[in-house]
């Protein structure tokens, strides 16, 4: 009924939702869509990189990533610009310097697309194995340092009077986000992997009442957005990225309708 | 060198500076299993910088700070807290240290509010949410609590009864507390050591030591010195209807 590349696909989106479900509600309670967003930008750089020296995609990716955001924290402590200023800077510059250097590499034909957007098409069997390694490997540590990057979220100076360390929980946070962006790059599309973290995250704030429940609902509407979205874009030939994003919003959307529900009931 | 083995806390001539500003400077003071030091002073003395300095919040600082041990309670004077969180008062008892509903729910009930248990943080009110912050502090059993203001918002009968469990569980954990408190009358009925600060420490020792203080008298004028001494007013006479004075 269906070819092995939907079905491929189908368990690699799967396997990325499960780790953006967790990590999408940290980058909403943490405020960190911009940060998001920037490596994911700089992806771009990682992915040229990788082609340029034969490199494993997901693990040039990963260094980009996390090179790119200890700039960030360095520009940070040595100037004065504002934050949002210094995430735009490196997220447009990296996209540029991105697309300079694929410009170089006539020899080589990129999907620019697929990049950008997300190519199910592309997705083989190695992909899923980066994915359900590194997601395997990305949650453990999520679980592992969750008491003080929560603890550190809801207060920082509670956390680190009652001795949690979150300086530290936070430097290894940042780096679980260059290394959620390195595996879900091909599936999603390094566009719309913020969108992916964040959307199921937004759609599960709207109906939990505690930060467990949203973790859960988080991973649910996650999963469901990778359905419902790659059964759409087979049935209408649309890309993953675009259409798994859709489905997330139109399952967002639906989280507001219960909202209102509720009110009324209430009243 | 641990001097002696109730010591919890040590600041030997600590400070911080912000900003090429000194927030407070060379304050000694030192928090024992069972006592209660109050840090008393004006606003912008210092008294929750040195709060931080002694918690370990505070990292660059002058001077140095002992500290002997990791069971710490804190009761910070600001929290925000972030409502794009969904948060419960139990999950919040929950924050740094995992404890079973009993623990928990004892916590709650010592603070009057075990009934806010299953409710929204952001619905609560200031002094609701003051004694949810209370309760978690204490739930952990610290052996060094750190209260920052922790009666802030709390309605009048409230704030005795808070009091009272302060001191309480003082004597029951055997905990040392730093106390930062507003309230003289408060700072006089459980406090064993006053530390006042104003930038420095300008005068420390038993309360009825510091409000002879002239210092103290100068930040705090007469009146305030009176209402310390009166708690302490050893009545060695009595007073005949014409106001001559009887020694007993």
């Amino acid at each position: 009924m269906f070819d092995d590349f939907f079905i491929r696909a189908l368990v690699a989106g799967l396997g990325v939702a499960f780790v953006t479900g967790p990590l999408g509600c940290f980058v909403i309670w943490r405020r960190l869509s911009y940060f998001g967003d920037t490596l994911a930008h700089s992806a771009l750089l990682g992915v040229t990189l990788a082609y340029s020296f034969e490199l494993n995609i997901a693990f040039s990716v990963f260094i980009i990533s996390s090179l790119i955001a200890l700039i960030l924290i360095q520009l940070q402590k040595r100037t004065n610009l504002p934050g949002d200023a210094l995430l735009g800077l490196l997220a447009h510059s990296s996209l540029a310097v991105g697309l300079v250097v694929i410009g170089f590499l006539t020899f080589i034909r990129f999907d620019i697309m697929g990049l950008l957007f997300g190519d199910i098409l592309a997705v083989n069997i190695n992909d899923i194995l980066t994915i359900y390694i590194g997601g395997a490997l990305i949650l453990l540590v999520l679980k592992l340092i969750w008491k003080p990057l929560f603890a550190s979220t809801v207060n920082y100076e509670l956390a680190e009077a009652e001795g949690l360390n979150p300086d530290r929980a936070k430097a290894i946070f940042t780096i679980l986000m260059a290394g959620i962006i390195a595996i879900s790059i091909k599936m999603v599309g390094l566009l719309l992997i913020t969108g992916m973290l964040i959307i199921p995250a937004a759609m599960a704030r709207n109906i939990s009442d505690s930060p467990q429940k949203m973790v859960v609902y988080s991973i649910i509407g996650g999963l469901l957005s990778v359905i419902l979205g790659l059964f759409s874009s087979l049935e209408f030939n649309t890309s993953s990225g675009p259409s798994i994003i859709a489905a997330a919003l139109f399952l967002f959307i639906l989280s507001l309708l219960n909202i209102k529900q509720s009110i009324k009931l209430k009243n | 060198m641990r001097s002696n083995n109730n010591l919890l806390v040590k600041l030997n001539n600590a400070g911080y500076q912000h900003n090429d500003k000194w927030l407070v400077k060379g304050v000694s003071l030192s928090v024992e299993k069972g006592k209660i030091v109050t840090l008393i002073g004006p606003n912008g003395s210092g008294k929750s910088t040195t709060a931080k300095i002694a918690l370990g919040i505070y990292k660059k600082i002058d001077g140095e700070v002992e500290k002997y041990t990791n069971k710490i309670g804190y009761v910070p004077q600001k929290i925000s807290i972030d409502w794009t969180l969904p948060l419960r008062v139990h999950d919040f008892m929950l924050l740094t240290e995992d404890l079973d509903d009993e623990s928990i729910n004892e916590a709650l009930s010592l603070t009057g509010v075990v009934h806010l248990k299953d409710k929204n943080l952001g619905n609560l009110s200031g002094g609701e949410f003051q004694r949810v912050l209370l309760a978690r502090a204490i739930s952990k059993k610290p052996e060094f609590l750190v209260l920052d203001e922790p009666v802030q918002g709390v309605d009048f009968t409230g704030e005795i009864a808070l009091y009272e469990l302060i001191k309480k569980i003082s004597d029951e954990l055997n905990c040392g507390i730093l106390l930062i408190s507003h309230d003289l009358h408060t700072v006089m009925t459980a406090t064993d050591h006053v530390v006042c600060l104003n930038g420095h420490v300008c005068c420390s020792g038993t309360p009825i030591d510091v409000a002879k203080n002239n210092e103290y008298k100068a930040l705090f004028g007469e009146q305030a010195s009176q209402i310390l001494t009166r708690y302490e007013h050893k009545h060695d006479h009595v007073h005949n209807n014409d106001g001559e004075i009887k020694k007993n």
